[in-house]
């Protein structure tokens, strides 16, 4: 059994790491991600970096959804818009590519906060309807635009790092991985500022957190730019990672992907939205694993699609009924079982 | 196009906006009876139709039933699994955020295709002929036979269900509930039962939209498409209206039709969710739903 921590100032209970056991094992991770790379063979490498784009948007999307309460099936939408937004400056600007995924966040941002502009009036359902409609929109341009290269879209060059082509995903792991972690960083700090602290507010009743003196279209306003500005980075790395953008890259499905990762993982939680993305990601692969080794190998492709999208819709109701704060609870009530051993909780 | 606008053109895409409409306001209808008894925006909607459409298939197509016994069998099997999806999924969900049981019919909706692509592979098939052939007119214009009679079984069933929804036992529960479900509870309604009926006469209503649908325009796992108009339309119309629904069902249909045939089969989509934004923006409740006052 642990003892708790007893905290002795409010720097202490603020903290976002409060005990040293913590910090030990944040090290020990952050270690493991970088010592990652170099033991790891190239597919591991490419889902590495592919689950890292995921946790950034879900990220993104956690802080409206989970942490606003704004339901969001727009995400995609605002991830093409960055993703766009990067390939448009690579092409035809060559710009360097830190600026470029800063324009591609702002991009998003900015989409993000006329998306949200009737979030004031139009409330939970219905938003959630007419972010549909942003993302019809926003795949309606993609695909009639000039600038975006119609339906066949556009494709990018790799991403230079003075002189290095970053062109394999080893390359990548190095840009993409630790922007990643610098944005869950940024998403747990925000939760500890006024700014954090009036979207839980509003989440958990808006006319109150009015009341309490939170103007509500500005931090509303402000969580759907962050969010979005989360998923236009995310979808300038996914540029970055892929290299061709077209229209169809970013469907609705896609969207109510990212929804399902941070319900599986667990709403309004940081580490939810980690272990989400990271579960949603992998299972697909693990699909593949697994109708691979089965005897009817002959239409194992065939029955793979249809078996992934039962195994994803099984998921998000299985978890809602079951687990409705998701991986991070179950996560937490096995922590807690060690902590608190040989007592029972 | 020197002589002008060019009216008959113009009545005839009406026209077959309106008959696309009344399927529309149908399965429009099946949304709002699901929303008024039970609060749930059931995704799924388009589907539910889906599997419906696909239903009816097998029993034409691979067991070889006669085209009036598979279309009451493939509406009482829908009904059937209606009832079902309500009892495993949606019951379990009572008394959780609108937005969780919203995003179990999301996990539904994926469910169901993922079923059919399984089953029937993604490839697109035709539904048997079973209406007749013969083209409509209508005064000068002409109108696609399947359209035509789409348009009136739909408008038959719709003044079916308004009228059992109005006199039957089990309708005036329904609305009961669908007004104050405490109250309800209270006057001995039972509740649980009403959300079973208002799921398993939703599934039937889609079961007969999803026939028609899969009859106009052929059955593929992607026709749960229909579902998302199906949306625009009772967001349009307010989600607790039953009016709505029919009156949304028909203004969407009309712009779908006038957009493919003015601007282009790129612009449909569009030109509805346009609609959406605008009505939301001007009304965020619909154009006939309740407007909930909310106190702390």
């Amino acid at each position: 059994m642990r003892i708790g921590a007893a905290k002795q100032s409010y720097v202490d209970d603020a903290a976002l790491f409060d005990t040293r056991t913590q910090r030990v094992w944040l090290g020990l991770g952050l270690a493991a991600l970088c010592a990652f790379p170099f033991v790891a063979n190239e597919y591991w490498l490419y889902l590495a970096c592919l689950i890292a784009i995921n946790v950034a948007s879900a990220c993104g999307l956690n802080i409206l959804t989970g942490y606003t309460g704004l339901v969001s099936l727009g995400q995609a939408a605002f991830m093409g818009l960055g993703a766009y937004t990067v390939a448009v400056m690579e092409t035809r600007l060559g710009t360097p590519f830190g600026l470029n995924l800063l324009a591609g966040g702002l991009v998003a941002m900015a989409g993000g906060v006329v998306v949200g502009i009737p979030s004031l009036r139009v409330k939970g359902l219905y938003l959630a309807i007419s972010t549909i409609a942003a993302s019809v929109l926003a795949h309606f341009l993609f695909s009639n635009f000039k600038l975006t290269g119609g339906t066949s879209g556009l494709s990018l060059q790799p991403a230079q790092f003075f002189g290095i082509a970053l062109d394999t995903s080893f390359r990548l792991y190095w840009l993409i991985v630790p922007l990643a972690v610098l944005m869950l960083l940024g998403a747990a700090n925000l939760f500890r500022t006024r700014i954090g602290r009036a979207f839980i507010a509003i989440r958990d009743r808006d006319i109150s957190a009015e009341v309490l003196g939170i103007p509500l279209l500005r931090y509303k306003l402000m969580s759907f730019g962050l969010s979005s500005f989360y998923a236009g980075v995310a979808g300038g790395l996914w540029a970055y990672f892929f290299r061709v953008v077209t229209p169809e890259s970013f469907p609705l499905i896609m969207s109510i992907f990212f929804l399902a990762a941070i319900i599986v993982g667990g709403m309004g939680s940081i580490l939810g939205c980690i272990l989400g993305a990271v579960f949603m990601t992998l299972v697909p692969e693990l699909l593949k694993l697994i109708v691979g080794w089965l005897p009817m190998s002959a239409n194992a492709t065939l029955v793979l699609s249809p078996v992934r999208t039962i195994v994803f819709g099984a998921l998000i109701i299985g978890f809602l009924i079951f687990e409705p704060h998701g991986l991070a609870e179950m996560w937490r009530r096995v922590r807690r079982y060690f902590h608190l051993w040989p007592f029972r909780t | 196009m020197s002589e002008g606008f060019d009216w008959l053109f113009f009545f005839e895409i009406s026209l077959a906006g309106l008959g696309s409409g009344g399927l529309l306001a149908l399965a429009g209808l099946a949304l709002v009876i699901i929303y008024k008894a039970t609060r749930v925006v059931n995704l799924a909607i388009g589907e539910m139709l889906m599997m419906s459409a696909y239903l009816f298939f097998a029993l034409t197509a691979s067991m070889n039933l006669p085209v009036w016994v598979a279309i009451v069998g493939t509406i009482l099997s829908s009904g059937v699994l209606g009832a079902l999806i309500e009892r495993s999924m949606i019951r379990p969900m009572l008394g959780e955020s609108p937005i969780s049981t919203f995003m179990v019919t999301v996990g539904l909706s994926s469910v169901l295709v993922g079923l059919v692509e399984l089953i029937w592979t993604a490839d697109p098939r035709r539904l048997p002929e079973f209406m007749p052939t013969d083209p409509v007119l209508l005064g000068p214009a002409m109108v696609a036979p399947k359209v035509f009679y789409g348009f009136l079984i739909s408008a038959a069933l719709i003044a079916v269900v308004l009228g059992v929804f109005r006199f039957w036992r089990g309708g005036v529960a329904l609305r009961a509930t669908a007004s104050d479900q405490a109250a309800a509870y209270s006057m001995g309604i039972n509740v649980p039962r009403v959300f079973s009926l208002s799921w398993t006469v939703a599934a039937m209503i889609a079961a007969v939209a999803g026939i028609v649908v899969g009859a106009i325009g052929g059955i593929s796992s992607t026709m749960g498409v229909f579902g998302l108009s199906t949306l625009v339309v009772v967001i349009v119309g307010g989600l607790d209206s039953v009016v709505g629904a029919l009156l949304g069902g028909l203004l969407v249909g009309l712009v779908e039709a006038w957009a493919g045939a003015y601007l282009g089969g790129e612009y449909k989509v569009i030109a509805t969710f346009s609609l959406l934004l605008l009505v939301l923006l001007v009304r965020p409740y619909g154009l006939f739903g309740t407007h909930d006052i909310e106190r702390l």
